[in-house]
């Protein structure tokens, strides 16, 4: 006969305890301004109270949820050296942080500092333009079924990055956004705001990663981009943390009167990375462009879920989430098109398109629209497909061995994703990190 | 000098046997022509060689310089030197002509070793002026939305770039205007020398006037069924294929 064992519930807070959360505020400096300090505890209240997602939960449906812990991590201290990057990409300023500190920085030119460009931490945002953050950090509600990751993002959100570019002034080159989590259990909640003023120009390159594939570690980030009347931003977020991570990122775009915002999602590391992509068609005119590119292997879901919400009459948005799954690999895209009553003539469009590399890997797809007015222009849809024997022998017929080959059709495969970045110094770029993935 | 041999080669799709016991031995230098009826089984001969896995060698052999090549894959047998200049060559969406060549040069080099980006690029344009193709295909998602006659041609390009022992050319000629039928002859016959040996299947005597064979075949039902020199081709222009047929069945009767 076996000794009878207390088994506790499972602990809704995991490693962020009370205790953590009281040091992690300990830790902010003491200029902080308050209301965002009461946010933090509110939102940490949240996290507390809130359930894990469930099996039933209809957001969390083909997700694997044994598999999401709060267990077993930690707070990361300091650190004095960051994994050298090359981005390949020339940038107009450059924010390096790490482990939730800003590690250093590459200033933007006196110039465009002149002109009212701000790149700067959260942490002195939150101080220096208290009002702009104020409106848009974390402004919009999570809707896509991470409530309880979006408040412990907010809880223990110790810096991030600041972007806001004023009326009229647009940047050439990117700004660079690097965020690190090092360490075995580190936790990390990396964020970045991006304001674009009215006919404001500017792209953000933003890099997640690790210090190796060994790192069992637990990602929540999130970021907001707003772009006001006629202001173009284009997001390129490339996701490399280590394969071993738990990884949650929520980004919530709001597009003004004929702006236009093109994202571009690029997922490679994580175990299990949940990416909850919202974007709100506020005005007419406004345009969304969602795009992404994964690759999963063996050990790895990628969590996908969208929603394109259509306020105005008028308004564009065109996704396309393109993922090619090797070995025991699963994929799981989600996404919902909402138009609502009077927003008539919308265009909106979405796509999954799986290109699925093994006979063992897994997609799961549901494309959903929510139509409520009569004059639009939707379509959805969801395709798997497997690698196209002729073309393969094709390229084989020319001495390119089939693994290379097959490689060469998965770029194939991407390259109508890459084709819609404007910026050909981004795409290269892109090219280059999605084939580090393939040689490891 | 190299042979490539084909000995009594017996070839089948699922159960179905296409090629039915075809003997054939080109030697380096020289152009061997094959006509013959529609699904006689000259492009199942072609593709076999080459290495498509969906046809099955139920007998017989291909060497080259006497090794069987039979149990290589498709793309071994690439590097090795055997060259199919498809009938119908597939369309690649978004890899482009300059990759996709790169990737074969990268092929077959040795690991570690770094193709020499600009002498690449050199060779590669020097060949498309040689064949009259725009230097704005570089760029172009491999045959996607070429026409008929640019497909061929950049078949040939990527001959041309590979420079490979033996050539096997499944019907280059169909879908080329005359400007490019001279163009794609005259490309083929600047490699053609001590180096290299072609297999040209076609229906036209028209592309044998500009690529003079050494030896004409005709192909039927599977096997190579009569052999001359290029008069054999002109006959077969004039007469059509009934008189073989009518040969074949006296002497098989
Ligand atoms: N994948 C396939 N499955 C089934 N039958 C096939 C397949 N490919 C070819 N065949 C058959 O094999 C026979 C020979 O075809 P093949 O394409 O080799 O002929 P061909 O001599 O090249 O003809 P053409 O002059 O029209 O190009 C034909 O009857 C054809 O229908
Ligand atoms: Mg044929």
């Amino acid at each position: 006969m076996s000794a009878t064992t207390l088994t506790a519930p499972p602990s809704l807070v995991g490693s962020f305890t009370p205790e953590a959360f009281a040091a992690h505020l300990a830790s902010l400096p003491p200029t902080l301004p308050a209301w965002w300090i009461a946010r933090k505890r509110a939102a940490y209240a949240r996290f507390a109270a809130l359930p894990l997602p469930s099996r039933t939960d209809e957001l969390w449906r083909f997700s694997s949820i044994g598999t999401l812990t709060l267990d077993g991590f930690t707070l990361p201290a300091a650190v004095t050296s960051v994994p050298h990057a090359p981005s390949g990409i020339p940038q107009a300023a450059k924010l390096v942080f790490a482990n939730g500190r800003l590690f250093s920085r590459q200033p933007l030119s006196a110039e465009l500092s002149a002109r009212g460009v701000i790149v700067d931490t959260l942490q002195n945002a939150l101080v220096q333009h208290e009002t702009l953050v104020r409106e848009h950090l974390l402004a919009q509600p999570p809707k896509l079924g991470s409530p309880k990751f979006a408040a412990l993002h907010e809880a223990f959100l110790a810096d991030g990055a600041f972007i806001s570019v004023p009326r009229d002034v647009q940047l050439d080159l990117p700004i660079g956004i690097f965020a690190y989590a090092l360490g075995a259990t580190a936790a990390v909640f990396p964020h970045t705001l991006v304001v674009a003023g009215e006919n404001a120009r500017v792209s953000v390159v933003e890099y997640f990663g690790s210090g190796d594939d060994t790192e069992a570690q637990f990602a929540a980030g999130a970021n907001d981009l707003y772009a006001g009347h006629g202001a173009q931003i284009a997001y390129i977020g490339k996701q490399s943390w280590s394969r071993r991570a738990l990884s949650f990122q929520s980004n919530s775009t709001v597009v003004r009167r004929d702006a236009r915002v093109q994202s571009l999602n690029l997922h490679l590391g994580g175990r299990q990375a949940r990416h909850e992509s919202l974007s709100q068609l506020a005005a007419p005119g406004a345009f969304s462009e969602m795009l992404a590119l994964t690759v999963a292997e063996t050990g790895q879901e990628f969590d996908q879920r969208t929603l394109q919400i259509h306020q105005a009459p008028n308004t564009k948005s065109d996704l396309l989430y393109k993922n090619a799954l090797r070995g025991t690999a699963k994929t799981i895209f989600s996404g919902l098109i909402v138009v609502d009553p009077d927003a008539q003539k919308t265009d909106a469009y979405q796509s999954n398109r799986n290109l699925m590399l093994s006979d063992d890997a897994e997609a799961c797809s549901l494309p959903g629209l929510e139509i409520q007015a009569n004059d639009v222009r939707c379509t959805h849809g969801a395709t798997s497909s497997r690698i196209d024997p002729e073309q393969e022998f094709y390229l084989q017929s020319r001495g390119i061995a089939k693994e290379a080959a097959d490689e060469l059709l998965t770029f194939g495969f991407f390259e109508e994703v890459l084709n819609r970045l404007v910026n050909d110094d981004l795409h290269e770029a892109l090219r280059t990190l999605i084939q580090t993935k393939f040689k490891q | 000098m190299s042979s490539l041999v084909i000995h009594d080669l017996h070839v089948s799709i699922g159960e179905k046997p296409i090629v039915k016991g075809l003997t054939l031995t080109i030697n380096s230098g020289e152009v061997h022509a094959i006509m013959g009826p529609n699904g006689t089984g000259k492009s199942t001969l072609s593709k076999a060689i080459a290495g498509h896995p969906d046809y099955t060698i139920t007998g017989g052999d291909v060497l080259l310089d006497g090794v069987s090549i039979l149990s290589q894959e498709a793309d071994e047998r690439a590097r090795a030197g055997i060259f199919l200049a498809f009938q119908y060559p597939s369309e690649i969406p978004g890899v482009s002509i300059a990759n996709f060549l790169r990737a074969a040069q990268q092929a077959r080099m040795a690991e570690g070793e770094e193709l020499d980006a600009s002498a690449y690029y050199k060779r590669l344009y020097s060949k498309m002026d040689l064949l009259k193709i725009d230097r704005k295909f570089t760029s172009r998602s491999v045959n996607e939305g070429f026409s008929g006659g640019e497909k061929k041609r950049c078949e040939i390009l990527q001959m041309a770039m590979l420079e490979p022992k033996f050539a096997l050319m499944d019907e280059t000629d169909s879908g080329l205007d005359i400007d490019a039928l001279r163009i794609v002859a005259d490309g083929v016959n600047t490699m053609r020398g001590p180096n290299l040996g072609v297999l040209l299947i076609t229906h036209y005597q028209r592309l044998l006037d500009y690529i003079v064979p050494d030896h004409v075949h005709v192909m039927y039902d599977g096997r190579i069924v009569k052999s001359g020199d290029k008069s054999l081709a002109l006959e077969l222009e004039a007469k059509g294929y009934d008189w073989i047929k009518k040969e074949l069945a006296a002497t098989t009767a």
